[in-house]
């Protein structure tokens, strides 16, 4: 089978299962609805609770889960090429701690300014995102050549260290209620009841994305490391910070959205590369798909399971994802 | 093993005396690090023996120019020792705090939020504990009675289904909060002649999704808000999110209210106040 047909084949399977998981998820939760009612124009809207569960309370929830899981998956397979390491998460690089201090600081500060419907706590997560890659890009091209990876995965984790201690100070000097506030949204959640948090997060995901289309063979080079992929005409600097610069602005947009949900970013890829070989151009939108439809239905186990009580939707996936891991590592070796 | 069963007869004397001694002689130097239990000894005749207290409270006026000693997560125990108390009043999961006092033979008092109920039990149980047996049972009482009255007023009248929502992300509909089938919160509902919305669920406080407040279909949502003054402009800002659930009856029927107000759910001696609140809300 010529590439081209590998890749259109595994595309379209995986499509086809995220597509199949998107419909299904709205039409389960923990109420029971008529979708038959749902649908049915001639019921006013207000007084239509099966539509309004559906459009209102299972549908955004559903499209952030599936935009947040790609989001991150993908990221995650951008920065497991860059930094060469296994083990990097779409949090590595001090993204997430940046966005959640953002939300502390929102939360804590209770600061209630909202830009076109767009929320403080999202609003102050993206800038501290932005704040936190702008930092860290900063220290690691401060050298004189180029973009240092070992540079950028220690100022990375480091500002991870730092903010995570800044974060402490802040939540140990507020309040308890909002602390505790805090600390759940950390926990991450996709119950949005909007669109507008959705629409808002989508220009910056589709440019990281278009970013990600672009690079998957440079991925595939700089994945078996710098000087091959140099030798093959590649400019590495260039790769390098289009790579970091797409996959932290697309992260800092999905954790806006829904917090910062953990083990998506890195099970997600090793999952599909255990599927589908490591190329680049399979892994990457395999990746993508399969991390939508994995979130979504964490999210619909998050709703469901102990109902009427959520469960949030980033202990779901921890909970799923580090057993899994660890089978992962153990069966490798 | 027969030490324990004939214990000597005179070191019982001593425990029986010094026993005596200890509930004969009221606390003077008290520190507490709960306020609404603090309300509660200023309430009950207490305030006066009251030395210090947590960083959070802030009534009555009088405890604002006390010495302050941490709180809940971050006691000061250091300080705490150093001002002498002869009773902490501790809460329940301070319990390294409690173990430090212990060793330092510092008495406390451990105290949990319970129902509505508990409020009269801690009233009566730090007035027999500081000496204010009878000041604390007239408080209690007149609580009791004030809180009945409520109950008389509504007695009769349909009971809405409410949820009682006490905190979610401003300007949205994420992450609500809000009081389930137990606790004083939950009580205090009930009291005010609501029917809760999720009294099946036994806790105190359960995040609620919007789908769960579309299924369960309130009559009326109760949100509080600690601001002190709400003007119409942020008010409309507050109630504004919940108009994506227009089929909730609540909203359609514009029964959406907002009790604002710092102290409105304090388990003390304002308490009643928060329920009449509640109740002119439910049956204006």
């Amino acid at each position: 089978m010529s590439i081209r047909r590998r890749i259109a084949t595994v595309v379209v399977a995986f499509a086809v299962f995220a597509i199949a998981v998107m419909i299904w998820a709205p039409t389960v939760g923990s109420t029971p609805i008529s979708l038959a009612r749902a649908f049915d124009r001639s019921i006013p809207w207000d007084d239509n609770v099966d539509a309004q569960i559906f459009f209102v309370a299972r549908l955004p929830r559903v499209l952030a889960g599936g935009l947040v899981g790609a989001t991150l998956a993908a990221a995650g397979v951008v920065l497991q090429a860059l930094l060469r390491n296994p083990l990097a998460t779409p949090f590595t690089l001090g993204v997430s701690a940046g966005a959640s201090l953002g939300a502390m600081l929102a939360v804590s500060a209770r600061l209630e300014l909202s830009v076109l419907g767009i929320t403080s706590i999202p609003l102050a997560s993206f800038a501290g995102s932005l704040i936190a890659t702008a930092i860290v890009y900063a220290l690691a091209s401060s050298q004189r050549r180029g973009l240092s990876t070992n540079v950028l995965l220690l100022a990375g984790v480091t500002l991870n260290a730092f903010f995570s201690a800044v974060i402490l100070f802040v939540q140990y000097l507020a309040d308890f209620a909002e602390a505790l506030r805090a600390i759940r949204w950390m926990m991450g959640g996709l119950d949005v009841a909007s669109y507008v948090p959705i629409i808002a997060a989508i220009p910056f995901i589709v440019v990281s994305f278009g970013a990600f289309a672009m690079m998957t063979r440079t991925l595939n080079l700089l994945s078996v490391g710098t000087e091959a992929a140099a030798s093959r005409g590649v400019d590495i600097v260039g790769a390098q910070r289009l790579a970091f610069i797409s996959a932290s602005l697309a992260t800092g947009a999905a954790v806006s959205l829904g917090g910062p949900i953990g083990f998506i970013g890195i099970i997600v890829p090793h999952l599909v590369r255990l599927i589908v070989g490591s190329d680049h151009r399979i892994v990457l939108p395999a990746s993508a798909l399969f991390g939508a439809a994995f979130l979504v239905l964490c999210d619909l186990a998050a709703r469901t399971v102990m109902s009427p009580l959520e469960i949030p939707v980033g202990v779901v996936t921890a909970l799923i994802g580090g057993p899994f891991f660890l089978w992962l590592l153990v069966k490798r070796s | 093993m027969r030490f324990f069963r004939q214990p000597p007869p005179l070191g019982g004397l001593f425990v029986a005396i010094f026993v005596v001694a200890l509930s004969a002689q009221s606390p003077k130097r008290i520190i507490s690090l709960v306020p609404n239990v603090t309300e509660i000894l200023f309430a009950i005749g207490a305030g006066p023996q009251v030395v210090a207290v947590s960083n959070y409270d802030v009534e009555p006026p009088e405890v604002r120019s006390l010495p302050t000693v941490g709180a809940l997560v971050d006691p000061d125990t250091e300080k705490i020792i150093s001002l002498r108390p002869d009773l902490v009043i501790t809460y329940g999961s301070q319990t390294d705090l409690q173990a430090q006092l212990k060793r330092a033979a510092i008495p406390f008092f451990d105290y949990r939020h319970g129902g509505l109920d508990h409020i009269m039990v801690t009233m009566r149980a730090l007035g027999a504990r500081t000496g204010h047996v009878e000041q604390a049972e007239k408080v209690a009482r007149d609580l009791e009675a004030a809180i009945n009255a409520v109950r008389t007023r509504v007695a009769g009248k349909p009971r809405p289904r409410t949820l009682l929502v006490f905190g979610r992300e401003p300007g949205s509909l994420r992450n609500i909060y809000a009081s389930a089938g137990r606790g004083f919160l939950h009580d205090m509902l009930v009291v005010a002649g609501g029917e809760d919305v999720l009294t099946d669920v036994d806790r105190e406080s359960a995040q609620v999704s919007t789908e769960m407040i579309l299924a369960r279909k309130p009559d009326v949502i109760l949100e509080l808000n600690a601001a002190t003054r709400l003007n119409e402009a942020d008010l409309k800002a507050v109630v504004d999110p919940w108009m994506t659930l227009s089929a909730v009856p609540a909203v359609r029927n514009k029964r959406v209210i907002i009790l604002n107000g710092p102290g409105l759910t304090v388990p003390g001696p304002r308490v009643v106040d928060g329920i009449e609140k509640m109740a002119n809300a439910l049956h204006p």
